[in-house]
C-alpha cells in the first residue's frame, strides 16, 4: 500500500516535472526575439508568441519545443533564407503565421524544414509566399494538419512544393491547403502515410507527386486546376479513395496519371471536367471501381503496358472519349460499368444492356494520329465511319469490351 | 419588291412544307431539351440536327418552290418589274420564310421549356449557325433552278451539294490532314474548317459548349484563333461571302437569261 502511494507520488512528480514551462514572447515582455525565446527554452517548454512580427531566419530547434502563435503572430523570415529548421523530435508549431522565403537556385529553402526528426506537429498554420512550405527529410510520425500554405508561382523552374516530404514514414497530412505552388503536395520515398481532406489547387506542375512511395493513402482530397494533374509514379498498394478531380484542363493535363504504379485501389472518386481522367503507363493489378467520369476530354487511357486493371462498376458520363489505348490486343478487364453513350437494349430487365459495349471509338484512333482531325468531332462524315466501324471492328481493339454495360449509373 | 417578298413569304408560310418543317423543329427540340440530362447536351443532340436538315431543307424547299413558280415567274417578268428585284424579292421570301420556321421550331419550346440551366447562349448561337445556314443554302437553291431547266438534274445538284458540304468535304478533309500529318497542319485545318459553313457552324458550336473539348494543341489553336476579333470578323466574312457569291451569280445570270 505504501509503496503503490510512494510509486503514485513518484510518478506524478515526474509527470509535473517533464511537463516544462510555458515562456511568453512579445514586444513588452522580457524575451522579445524569437531566437533568444529558442535558445533559452528548456526542452519541453512552450513559447507563446503575442501578437506581432518576429523576424527571423535559420533558426535551428534542437530541443523538443512547442512554438504557439497567438492571434496576429507572424514570423517573417524577411526573404534571407530558410525559417524554422527542426532539429529535435516532439517540435510543435502551432497557429502561426510564417511568410517570406526567397527562391533559390542552389538551395530547398522552406518556411519549416525538418530533419530526422519524429512525432512533430505542424497545425493550424498559414504559410505564405514561401519557396518551399515545408521540406520534410528523414522523418517520421508527423502530424501536419489544418495548414494553409499559399504562394505564388508562376514558373515550375522558380518556384518549389507546398508540402515535401522526402524518405519519410508514417505522416499524416489533414485537411491542409496547398495553392499555387509547383507541387501541393511531394512525397519521394514515403511509406505508411496518409493525406486526407486536402484542398490542392491551382499549382503550376501537380496538386499531388508521389515518387516511389508504397503503402500510402490518400483519401478524401480535391485537386483542382492543377498544372497537369495528379501523378502517381513508380508506387505500389496506394489507397486513392474519395478524391475529387476537377478541372485540370490543358495541352499536357490529366485528372491522374499513373506510371509504373501496380497493385493500388482507385475507388469512389470523382473525375470532373479533365483533358485525360486517367492516363495509365505501366499500371498493374490497379483496381478502378466506382468512380464517376464525367465531361472529360479523354476518360480513361490505357497505354499498352497496362496489364490486369480492373475497371468495374464505374460512370462514364459524356466524356468526349471514353477509352483510348494504342494496343491492337488488351490485357485489362472493363466490366459492369455505365457508358452514357451505350446505346444497346436490355431484354431482360437485370440493369445490364444484352449486347457488349467497345468504348474505344475509331475516332480516338484518327485523332491519336492526327490531332488536327479534332476538328471534324461529330462531324457526320465521323458518324458514318463509327457506324462502319461498330459494324465490323477493324482497327478498334475488338477485345476491349465491357460484356456487361449497365443501362443506368450507379450512384 | 416588296410586293414579290410579300407574296412568297405568305404563299411559303401557307404551304404544308413548311408546316411539317416547323413542326419537326418543334417535336425535335422540345424532345430534345425535355429529356436530355443537361441543356447543354439537348444543343449538342440539336445541334446535329440544325447542321444536317437545316441546309438540306433549305435546298430542297427552295428548288421545288422555284420550280413551281416558273410559269408565275414568267407572267411577272412580262410586267414593268426589274429583274433583280424580282429575284431578290423570291431570295428575301424564301430564307424569311424558313427563318421564321427555325425560330418559332427551336425558340417557342426552349422558351416554354426553359429553366435557370438552360443554355441560352449556345441556344442562339445555333439558332444563328440555322441562320446562316438558311441563307446560304436559300441562295444556292434560287441559282440551280435559273441554271437547270431540267427539274430532274436540278434536283439531283441540289442533294449533291448538300451531300457534299455535309459528308464529302469532311471525308476529303480527313484525308487531306490525315495525308499531310507530318507537317504543321493547324492553319490548313482552320482554313479548311472556314471554308465549308457547315464545318464552320459545327465548330463555332463545339468551342460555345463545354463539352467541345477541344483539345490539345490545335484545340488551343482554335480558341486562340476563334477568340480574337480577327477570328471573329475572319468567319463571318467567309460565312457572308458564301451568301454573296451565288446572290451575286444569281443577279448576273438572271438578268441576261432567256425565259
Amino acid at each position: 500500500m505504501i509503496l503503490r502511494a510512494l510509486f503514485v507520488f513518484v510518478y506524478l512528480c515526474c509527470c509535473f516535472w517533464s511537463h516544462g514551462a510555458t515562456i511568453e514572447t512579445c514586444a513588452s515582455c522580457s524575451i522579445k526575439d524569437l531566437r533568444t525565446a529558442v535558445q533559452n527554452a528548456q526542452p519541453g517548454d512552450s513559447l507563446i508568441l503575442q501578437a506581432g512580427v518576429y523576424p527571423v531566419h535559420e533558426l535551428e530547434i534542437t530541443k523538443p519545443l512547442t512554438i504557439l502563435g497567438k492571434q496576429g503572430a507572424i514570423i517573417d523570415g524577411e526573404n534571407q533564407g530558410e525559417i524554422l529548421i527542426i532539429h529535435a523530435d516532439s517540435v510543435n508549431i502551432l497557429n502561426l503565421t510564417i511568410k517570406n522565403v526567397a527562391t533559390s537556385y542552389v538551395k530547398d529553402w522552406a518556411a519549416i524544414s525538418s530533419d530526422k526528426a519524429s512525432y512533430c506537429r505542424i497545425e493550424n498554420n498559414k504559410i505564405l509566399d514561401t519557396f518551399f512550405g515545408m521540406y520534410i527529410r528523414k522523418s517520421s510520425h508527423f502530424t501536419i494538419a489544418n495548414n494553409q500554405v499559399i504562394s505564388n508561382a508562376t514558373l515550375e523552374a522558380t518556384s518549389g512544393n507546398a508540402i515535401h516530404l522526402w524518405h519519410c514514414d508514417s505522416m499524416r497530412i489533414e485537411n491542409n491547403e496547398v495553392k499555387k505552388h509547383r507541387d501541393g503536395i511531394y512525397f519521394e520515398f514515403v511509406k505508411n502515410s496518409i493525406i486526407k481532406g486536402n484542398i490542392s489547387e491551382g499549382n503550376v506542375r501537380y496538386g499531388l507527386h508521389f515518387m516511389f512511395s508504397d503503402y500510402n493513402k490518400y483519401l478524401g482530397n480535391t485537386f483542382e486546376n492543377n498544372g497537369s494533374g495528379v501523378a502517381v509514379m513508380y508506387g505500389s498498394f496506394i489507397e486513392m479513395k474519395d478524391n475529387t478531380f476537377i478541372n485540370n484542363w490543358g495541352p499536357a493535363s490529366y485528372g491522374l496519371l499513373l506510371k509504373e504504379i501496380k497493385d493500388g485501389d482507385i475507388k469512389n472518386n470523382i473525375f470532373k471536367r479533365n483533358t485525360t481522367a486517367i492516363y495509365g503507363e505501366g499500371a498493374l493489378r490497379m483496381n478502378i471501381s466506382n468512380n464517376t467520369f464525367e465531361r472529360n476530354g479523354w476518360a480513361m487511357k490505357v497505354l499498352s503496358s497496362c496489364m490486369e486493371n480492373e475497371v468495374r462498376d464505374n460512370n462514364f458520363i459524356e466524356n468526349s472519349f471514353s477509352v483510348f489505348t494504342n494496343s491492337p490486343r488488351n490485357y485489362n478487364e472493363f466490366t459492369n460499368n455505365y457508358w452514357s453513350e451505350y446505346k444497346g437494349y436490355d431484354l431482360d430487365k437485370d440493369g445490364f444492356g444484352d449486347v457488349p459495349h467497345r468504348p474505344v471509338s475509331l475516332f480516338t484512333y484518327i485523332v491519336e494520329q492526327c490531332e488536327p482531325a479534332l476538328l471534324l468531332m461529330k462531324s457526320n462524315f465521323i458518324a458514318l465511319l463509327e457506324l462502319a466501324e461498330k459494324a465490323a471492328p477493324s482497327i478498334t481493339p475488338e477485345a476491349l469490351v465491357d460484356d456487361k454495360p449497365r443501362m443506368r449509373p450507379i450512384w | 419588291m416588296f410586293n414579290v417578298f410579300k407574296y412568297v413569304l405568305f404563299d411559303l408560310l401557307r404551304s404544308k412544307w413548311s408546316i411539317v418543317y416547323t413542326l419537326f423543329y418543334v417535336l425535335s427540340s422540345s424532345a430534345l431539351l425535355y429529356f436530355a440530362n443537361s441543356s447543354t447536351s439537348a444543343v449538342a443532340g440539336l445541334m446535329n440536327i440544325v447542321l444536317f436538315i437545316t441546309p438540306l431543307v433549305s435546298l430542297l424547299l427552295g428548288v421545288i418552290y422555284f420550280y413551281q413558280n416558273r410559269d408565275f415567274a414568267e407572267l411577272l417578268l412580262a410586267q414593268p418589274i426589274r429583274r433583280t428585284q424580282y429575284f431578290l424579292g423570291n431570295y428575301l421570301g424564301l430564307i424569311t420564310a424558313l427563318i421564321a420556321n427555325l425560330l418559332v421550331g427551336i425558340g417557342l419550346p426552349a422558351l416554354l421549356i426553359s429553366n435557370e440551366t438552360t443554355a441560352f447562349t449556345e441556344l442562339s448561337i445555333l439558332i444563328l449557325s440555322g441562320v446562316l445556314l438558311t441563307l446560304i443554302f436559300s441562295a444556292l437553291a434560287l441559282l440551280i433552278t435559273l441554271l437547270n431547266e431540267n427539274r430532274i438534274k436540278g434536283f439531283g445538284y441540289a442533294i449533291i451539294i448538300w451531300l457534299f458540304f455535309a459528308v464529302i468535304y469532311d471525308g476529303l478533309f480527313l484525308m487531306l490532314l490525315l495525308y499531310f500529318n507530318d507537317y504543321p497542319l493547324e492553319t490548313f485545318a482552320l482554313v479548311g474548317v472556314i471554308l465549308n459553313p457547315m464545318d464552320l457552324c459545327r465548330v463555332l458550336i463545339l468551342l460555345q459548349l463545354d463539352l467541345s473539348a477541344l483539345m490539345g494543341f490545335t484545340g488551343a489553336v482554335f480558341q486562340q484563333y476563334f477568340g480574337s476579333t480577327f477570328g471573329f470578323v475572319t468567319a463571318l466574312t467567309s460565312g457572308l461571302v458564301w451568301v454573296a457569291l451565288p446572290l451575286a451569280f444569281l443577279i448576273k445570270k438572271g438578268n441576261t437569261k432567256d425565259f
